[in-house]
């Protein structure tokens, strides 16, 4: 494992600073990526995860700021980059792609207009080679009759191939990184299928890095080399897809893995995390996951547990992991 | 889209008839025109005289299909003080006002969306509160009150502008136009910001909240995500999904303009057609009101028209051949 990291974050802070008081979105988060890795982020809702992809493309809105830690591309600081420098990054290292294919692409625009617009973003290019490029990462995302497609305007297009038509914008300048926001969470199993296919080989054909930002266990499960769990804006346990799958060290993977329909037996009664994610205006004292934990004990309460490094790769932060003989 | 335009037609038929019948009858209700139009001392005979040579004998419903009848000829009926075609005289009118609406309309684009803008994009600047106190101002404050207000201060004390009439005109397309000469354009500015005052604000509003709502949108942050200037978000991506609600608002205003501008018009002595329909009211002269608020109808009809066709222009997804499936 010598390969140097594509992405490498170290200590991120996003805070959003509101009326009622600062908001601790991303708080302290480190991880990182391998040319060609995919990373699975995982979290509930509010657990900062879309927050933490904003954060690597700059687009964090009012009144939330990065501020503190570093974002390392390729050993390039991506966290002290001002608006100017942001925007010839976007879409040409780093590219996003958004949870709602309805909402990504300009109702009004036409889609070759949208697509010529982010070649020429980033590179002096005449129009009808830039078509060209359009229609080639058209058929790349299994778009047939290019062409037409690039004449029409996004409501013309179902869900699935509104997504395609973002990914393939995406991929448009082979960026280093991408930054997948839930792409397939608003889209059928079917179609869903077919673009974590299809996504799986483009990053393998290509090298680019991927994180995959979602909430949806067997998803990750299927795609992600790695997995990083967040809560409450830490990660709370980070490793390889199959060792935090098969043995979860911190009780909320534990929790979030036995509440997938598909692991438990047919007609026993899903598990529950019991509680909802805290509000991150108040967290409580001590882990933030204490209130809803089954094996917290006293120390839970009084401090934040740290990072524990096990391994070249995997980590928790938890002060009692869950023993693996529990786990059956 | 023919088949559109064409059943947009039909309607329009409907609507024109439903408005001639309330018109007539309505205008039919109100007052004696013949007390204003016989000399006081004349006799009965002579009142008989009139009253037939109006066609005022007759019952209402008798005078309604005369004049359906004569207006599918091209004829509106005959002034009663002039004693020219009414259609005639609105006519003639007709430029003076148009050109003082579309100056308007032009003021309240060129002001009102740059303003809106700018008020959208930095919604907590000073200059930004600034312009939003200004519209409600713009909103609230009478036309009649402002108009004068502005004579007292652009024309009286600071001597900028003259306060009446249209000044120098020049032919174009056989139309007497104003604002192409020097004395013209100074006569004409005055009144054309009073109309606009309203419609200013209402741009300026309708394009901040325009702003402030599109510039949320998900497809807003993808733009910025592939790396796009923030000048091309703004006016490629922000403005054509703006445009939509501005375009339709100021189309359907278009209508309104015109129907204000007989306030304008009558503060500022423009020879337009709201000067000639307040004279028109007021010696209960029945063939004008009726013949205006015809032109009106007709001139309301063809705006809603044209704003349809703008507005599949913009929005694509109300293309019109997808009303006509």
């Amino acid at each position: 494992m010598n390969t140097p990291n594509t992405l490498t974050v170290k200590n991120l802070k996003t805070h959003f600073f509101t009326k009622a008081g600062v908001v601790k979105a991303v708080d302290d988060v480190s991880f990182s990526v391998k040319p060609g890795e995919i990373l699975g982020l995982v979290g509930e809702s509010g657990s900062g995860k879309t927050v933490t992809g904003f954060s690597l493309i700059g687009l964090v809105d009012e009144p939330g700021r990065v501020v503190g830690g570093s974002i390392l591309l390729n050993g390039d600081d991506l966290a002290r980059k001002n608006e100017k420098q942001w925007r010839e990054l976007r879409g040409k290292k780093i590219a996003m792609i958004f949870q709602d294919p309805m909402m990504t692409l300009n109702p009004v625009l036409r889609i070759d207009t949208q697509m010529i617009e982010a070649i020429q973003a980033h590179e002096d290019i005449s129009k009808q080679s830039a078509r060209q490029r359009c229609r080639e990462a058209l058929v790349r995302v299994g778009i047939a009759s290019p062409d037409e497609r690039l004449a029409s305007y996004p409501h013309q297009f179902s869900g699935g191939m509104r997504q395609r038509v973002a990914i393939a914008i995406a991929l448009l300048h082979e960026p280093d990184l991408i930054i997948a926001d839930e792409p397939t969470t608003a889209l059928d199993v079917t179609i869903q299928a077919q673009i974590l296919y299809e996504v799986r080989k483009l990053c393998s054909e290509t090298g680019m890095s991927l994180i995959w930002i979602t909430h949806d266990l067997a998803v990750i499960s299927g795609l992600a080399d790695r997995i990083a769990v967040m809560y409450a804006g830490r990660i709370v346990e980070q490793g390889s897809i199959d060792e935090v799958l098969d043995a979860p060290l911190h009780p909320y993977t534990k929790g979030l893995i036995e509440s997938v329909p598909s692991r438990n037996k047919r007609g026993a009664k899903l598990y529950q995390i019991p509680g909802m994610t805290p509000s991150l205006l108040n967290l409580p004292a001590g882990c933030a996951f204490s209130s809803r934990c089954s094996a917290k004990q006293s120390d839970c309460l009084v401090a934040t547990p740290e990072i524990t490094q096990l391994g070249e790769e995997r980590q928790v932060r938890c002060f009692h992991p869950v023993k693996q003989e529990e786990m059956a | 889209m023919s088949v559109f335009v064409l059943r947009r037609l039909m309607q329009s038929g409907i609507v024109m008839i439903a408005m001639s019948v309330i018109v007539f009858f309505g205008v039919n209700v109100v007052g004696d025109p013949i007390d204003m139009l016989v000399a006081p001392d004349a006799d009965q005979a002579e009142i008989e005289r009139v009253i037939r040579d109006f066609g005022l004998d007759k019952p209402v419903w008798q005078q309604y299909t005369v004049f359906v009848s004569n207006a599918f000829k091209g004829d509106l009926g005959t002034s009663f003080i002039f004693g020219e075609s009414a259609l005639k005289l609105i006519v003639e009118r007709m430029p003076a006002t148009l050109e003082l609406a579309f100056m308007a309309l032009l003021m309240a684009i060129v002001i009102g969306i740059p303003l809106g803008l700018y008020a959208g994009l930095r919604p907590n600047a000073i200059s930004s509160r600034l312009i939003m106190s200004g519209s409600i101002l713009g909103f609230s404050l009478p036309t009649f009150w402002v108009g004068i207000m502005m004579i007292m201060l652009f024309a009286v004390m600071l001597d900028w502008v003259p306060a009446t009439g249209r000044g120098d005109t020049v032919s174009v397309l056989g139309m007497q136009v104003s604002f192409l000469t020097a004395d013209g354009f100074s006569h004409i500015v005055l009144p054309a910001l009073n109309l606009a005052l309203l419609k200013i604000s209402l741009v300026i509003r309708l394009t901040r909240a325009g702003v402030r709502e599109v510039m949320h949108m998900d497809f807003i942050k993808f733009a910025r995500a592939k790396g796009l200037s923030s000048s091309r978000i703004v006016m490629v991506h922000l403005f054509k999904n703006i445009m939509i609600p501005v375009v339709t608002v100021l189309g359907l205003e278009f209508g309104s303009l015109i129907a204000f501008s007989v306030v304008t018009e009558t503060i500022f002595a423009w020879p337009g057609m709201g000067k000639l329909l307040i004279d028109a009211i007021q010696q209960l002269d029945r063939p004008i009101i009726v013949a205006y608020l015809m032109i009106i109808v007709v001139l309301f009809v063809v705006i809603n028209l044209i704003v349809d066709i703008l507005y599949s222009i913009l929005d694509p997804r109300v293309r019109l051949q997808d009303a006509a499936n």
